[in-house]
């Protein structure tokens, strides 16, 4: 008997002491939270706007980008599994480009992310690779830290380039691609292209 | 003590070339200088606050459940780290990115704690993580900057990520035309430069 309350003593022990340290560690994570959150939340949203601005230049909007949107649900050209916001830049309540946001599923690791800014007409006026697992030092040219490749297609669109130019050079396409990293390439091609005719279908969505 | 903190640390059981504890992060980041600098100081901060904050409070933990006490001690502090670089530093944690959070499961930062921090008085704890923290990130430094100069020809690239605009133009091209040594850069040329690393500590042990 005394055996057995000797025994629950330690687990009694053992219990209280690992419940302080969950609570006190629990306030703690807690607080720190709340005091970081807010920040967290306005750096996200101005890196966001930043990204937004590469793709779409400062003078073709004075609305608020950020808070004018509209949301796509999952659809077969952006490859989307999720709904996801389209930006619609306006100025002085005149739609004059959206921002689309599209995905190449067949990258050679994993899935490439890439914003696309696109005016009226159909015209690309900048795109990004927003997130992406390719090889560094090989198929991350793509992403604009790395090299200006993703510039090159500025300024094409569905009419000044035919459906058999949106291919790399390598498949008698109009974009330069870097050796050794062809699959990289062809993916964000193919997925840009995409956006185009996603775009191109939904223009009453966007309010065009 | 402080003395032989140091030497322990940066020599005799420096965590990346002789003890080998915590592969996994050192290993996959050490891409290049910066990212070998950012994740080595990150860790260091960790392993300085756990060791120092375990200590004080080594004869209140059962012995019993002293591993999931210091995991959960760990974890919070990692979980605190994460979120003040998210909110403080926002470039540093896009670079880092997974990273951060996954030194909870680096496993040198549980094995200071439990073999040093919960014997010793808190001061020769704080230096044991300190110079266990600089041996490491020593380790990651040199290990980046190996396979940075062999993979891309590059040293000390990016360092604006960490420290702003004014050290973009810090890094150092060494060849014109070099189209890179992919292998040292993925996860092989890691186990290989580590590797080197440590035969060449072994061999300078074994002089004198």
């Amino acid at each position: 008997m005394n055996n057995f309350i000797r025994k629950n003593k330690i687990v009694g022990r053992t219990v209280l002491v690992m419940i302080i340290f969950g609570v006190f560690f629990s306030a703690v994570l807690e607080f720190v939270y709340d005091k970081t959150n807010p920040i967290i939340l306005k750096s996200e949203a101005e890196a966001k706007e930043r990204l937004l601005l590469q793709v779409v230049s400062k003078n073709f909007y004075n609305n608020e980008l950020i808070n004018s949107f509209i949301v796509i649900q999952p659809n077969q050209r952006l490859k989307n599994k999720k709904p996801i916001k389209s930006y619609v830049a306006k100025k002085n309540n005149e739609v004059t480009a959206v921002v689309i946001e599209t995905r190449a599923p067949d990258g050679y690791s994993g899935e490439i992310k890439i914003l696309v800014g696109i005016d009226i007409k159909g015209n690309i006026l900048g795109t990004r690779v927003i997130k992406h697992q390719e090889t560094p030092g090989l198929g991350d040219y793509i992403d604009i830290i790395k090299s200006d490749w993703i510039d090159n297609f500025t300024y094409s669109s569905l009419e000044n380039t035919l459906m058999s130019e949106w291919a790399v050079t390598k498949d008698q396409g109009k974009f330069d691609y870097m050796s050794g990293a062809t699959i990289t390439a062809r993916a964000v091609v193919k997925a840009i292209n995409e956006a185009l005719i996603f775009f191109k279908e939904n223009k009453p969505k966007m309010g065009i | 003590m402080f003395k032989e903190s140091i030497i322990n640390g940066l020599w005799k059981q420096n965590p990346g070339t002789i003890q080998l504890l915590g592969l996994c992060p050192t290993l996959a980041i050490t891409t290049s200088v910066i990212n070998g600098l950012s994740l080595g100081i990150a860790t260091m901060f960790v392993m300085i606050i756990a060791n120092s904050s375990i200590s004080p409070i080594r004869k209140f933990v059962p012995d019993e459940v002293r591993v999931p006490i210091f995991i959960l001690v760990i974890a919070a502090l990692v979980t605190v780290v994460d979120l003040s670089i998210h909110a403080f530093a926002e470039p540093l944690y896009k670079a880092l990115g997974i990273f951060i959070p996954l030194i909870v499961t680096n496993c040198i930062v549980l094995a200071r704690v439990e073999s040093f921090a919960s014997k010793n008085p808190t001061l020769p704890s704080f230096y044991d993580g300190l110079f266990m923290g600089l041996g490491l990130c020593f380790v990651l430094i040199v290990l980046g900057g190996m396979r940075e100069f062999l993979g891309q020809g590059t040293l000390f690239t990016g360092f604006d990520l960490l420290f702003g605009q004014s050290f973009s133009s810090f890094g150092i091209n060494f060849f014109d035309q070099y189209s890179g040594f992919l292998l040292a850069i993925l996860p092989p040329g890691a186990f290989l430069g580590l590797a080197f690393l440590i035969a060449l500590v072994n061999w300078l042990d074994q002089k004198d």
